[in-house]
């Protein structure tokens, strides 16, 4: 029999997810408005499904090279340089993945030795620290603060700089917080990172899913490209999350490295959802033009209703969450949660499973239908006057 | 004419919904209420904004008897108005919901509705079809409707997602 000992100890000192708790608690639950998810509340474009059933009638059904259909990869390129003017070379620079998840994995262990340190920008995506331990790394969490609109800042970032550090991983527009970074907050911390030689991971899932300010790529500024690792995928803004189909583009050195992971470990990506990314990419455009007006709108509307309910809420630049203040409420972000679901029925994300920066704050996805957003917002303004 | 971004915005917004709140309205557009409401009075007196109707699924309805048909006509252009002389002779008809001018073998569609396919099929034959200008007509009558004007009739997907996720 198994025992708990024979486990890696790696293993053994992860800690499960704090989304695990709440998903199991409002998932025995009827008639909850969750503000909890964390994926878009459309179904992928009908002509992007077309093609993955038009793929499967035409028996695409074996593996595709490692990296990824090459017609895939071109397609890839192409967006990067219509959309970010990045250049990649898609035979040697892009590699297909299984949902960004994965290329974050395969970023961290074709980079990290054993000891090295990644700072991870927190509130963050609950993937990021674990991921790095996983590889061999320590993440070195640091906290962005709610005054500043969860912005980092160069200061910030060179304070926690070792002789040890290796990288810096950072997610713009953010998940849990929405905050979106512009290029003079890029350029700023493109000094510190020139200056202590640091690899960037940039999770860019959320790139077009930005409302205010144009999207800008860390690789795009100058002197960046070469030491970033981009990370990318479907699943965001072209609503396909179940899909599981990502992809990095990186400096040759780096892809190669990745690669050579992808191909034992993974093989390649699912065949069909390929064939899917390729019509999402060459007539999708559209559609994801339409969404992010669509979630814009709704972010506006969830935005000021806290505010006007009496959570204070910044106004997050991309993404589709909100990330409102629950400090005069006194309470923890977990009791908050639990209480508002228990009472109210609505779910949200306490701030905590994101970084212990998110504490005080709760993560409320706006990717739910209008009405369902009113709906919350009626219960939750009833929640807080009852308290 | 050229509108701004705002107003774009609202058009969008209210296009699948003429019956959002202004107040929800104007917090999505991120104006004040006061200045929707000028812009839609605006939009409205231009006659962008044309009508606020209501799609309605007739068919669920079993007090409603009504046949919908689309006919493709075939007509002579006069000269000096083209098509436009009997556009107009045909879309003054209350029974007639919509004519357009088309490229390909015919010239108008024309979409009729009336009480029963009797009342249709005298309409085409007694008015339509007697028309000067008209040629020939083509009468097809709509069995189903499974989606109009970008709206699907039958019930929507249920949310598939799953309820907490990261």
């Amino acid at each position: 029999m198994i025992k708990t000992s024979y486990l890696s100890k790696t293993v053994q000192e992860l800690q499960p997810s704090g989304i695990r708790k709440f998903f199991d608690l409002a998932a025995t639950m009827e008639g909850v408005v969750s503000l909890g998810v964390g994926e878009p509340d459309f179904v992928t474009s009908w002509s992007v499904r077309e093609a993955a059933i038009a793929s499967l009638e035409q028996g695409h059904t074996s593996y595709t090279a490692n990296a990824g259909l090459l017609e895939l990869r071109k397609e890839i390129t192409k967006y990067m340089k219509r959309s970010f003017n990045l250049e990649y070379d898609p035979y040697h620079e892009v590699v297909v993945t299984v949902g960004a998840s994965q290329a974050l994995d395969i970023a961290m262990r074709a980079i990290i030795n054993p000891g090295e340190e990644v700072i991870v920008v927190e509130p963050s995506f609950v993937a990021y620290a674990p991921l790095v331990s996983l590889a061999g790394g320590i993440p070195v969490p640091l906290a962005t603060k709610g005054e500043n609109g969860f912005k980092l800042t160069a200061k910030d970032l060179e304070a926690v700089i070792t002789p040890k550090t290796k990288a810096l991983l950072i997610c713009s527009p953010n998940n849990p917080t929405g905050t979106q970074l512009n290029k003079e907050d890029l350029l700023a911390l493109s000094h510190i990172i020139e200056k202590h030689d640091l690899v960037v991971f940039s999770d860019e899932i959320y790139a077009e899913l930005a409302y205010d300010e144009e999207f800008v790529s860390f690789a795009s500024i100058n002197g960046m490209r070469d030491r970033t690792v981009v990370i990318n995928g479907f699943s965001k803004g072209f609503a396909m999350t179940g899909w599981r189909l990502g992809f990095v583009c990186a400096p040759y050195e780096l892809a190669e490295a990745m690669l050579k992971i992808h191909q034992y470990a993974m093989m390649c990506a699912p065949t069909m959802a390929q064939y899917a990314a390729v019509e999402a990419l060459k007539n999708g455009m559209h559609d994801v033009e339409d969404m992010r007006r669509s979630y814009r709108a709704r972010r506006n509307y969830i935005v000021k209703s806290f505010n006007e309910i009496g959570l204070d809420c910044h106004v997050p630049g991309g993404a589709f969450y909100a990330f409102p203040s629950i400090k005069k409420t006194g309470m923890t972000s977990e009791k908050f949660a639990e209480r508002l679901l228990l009472e109210e029925k609505v779910a949200v994300v306490p701030g905590s499973v994101f970084g212990t920066s998110g504490e005080g704050y709760v993560r409320a996805s706006y990717a739910s239908s209008f009405e369902q957003l009113q709906e919350a917002v009626q219960r939750m303004r009833r929640f807080l006057e009852n308290l | 004419m050229h509108l701004n971004t705002n107003e774009l915005e609202i058009l969008k917004l209210i296009e699948n919904n003429g019956r959002i709140d202004t107040a929800d309205l104007a917090k999505m557009v991120d104006v004040s209420e006061k200045d929707l409401e000028v812009t839609l009075k605006k939009l409205e007196d231009m006659k962008v904004i044309v009508r606020y109707m209501t799609i309605i699924d007739w068919a669920k309805v079993d007090e409603h008897q009504g046949v919908t048909a689309m006919i493709d006509v075939k007509v002579t252009p006069k000269r000096g108005v083209g098509f436009d002389e009997v556009a107009k002779r045909i879309y003054r008809f209350k029974e007639v919901q919509s004519v357009y001018l088309m490229s390909g073998v015919y010239d108008l569609s024309v979409t009729i509705e009336g009480k029963s396919m009797n009342e249709v099929a005298s309409f085409v034959s007694e008015k339509l079809s007697t028309l000067d200008s008209v040629i020939s007509t083509t009468t097809h009558f709509i069995l189903k409707k499974y989606k109009h004007d970008g709206i699907v009739f039958v019930q929507g997907d249920e949310d598939k997602r799953i309820v907490v996720s990261p």
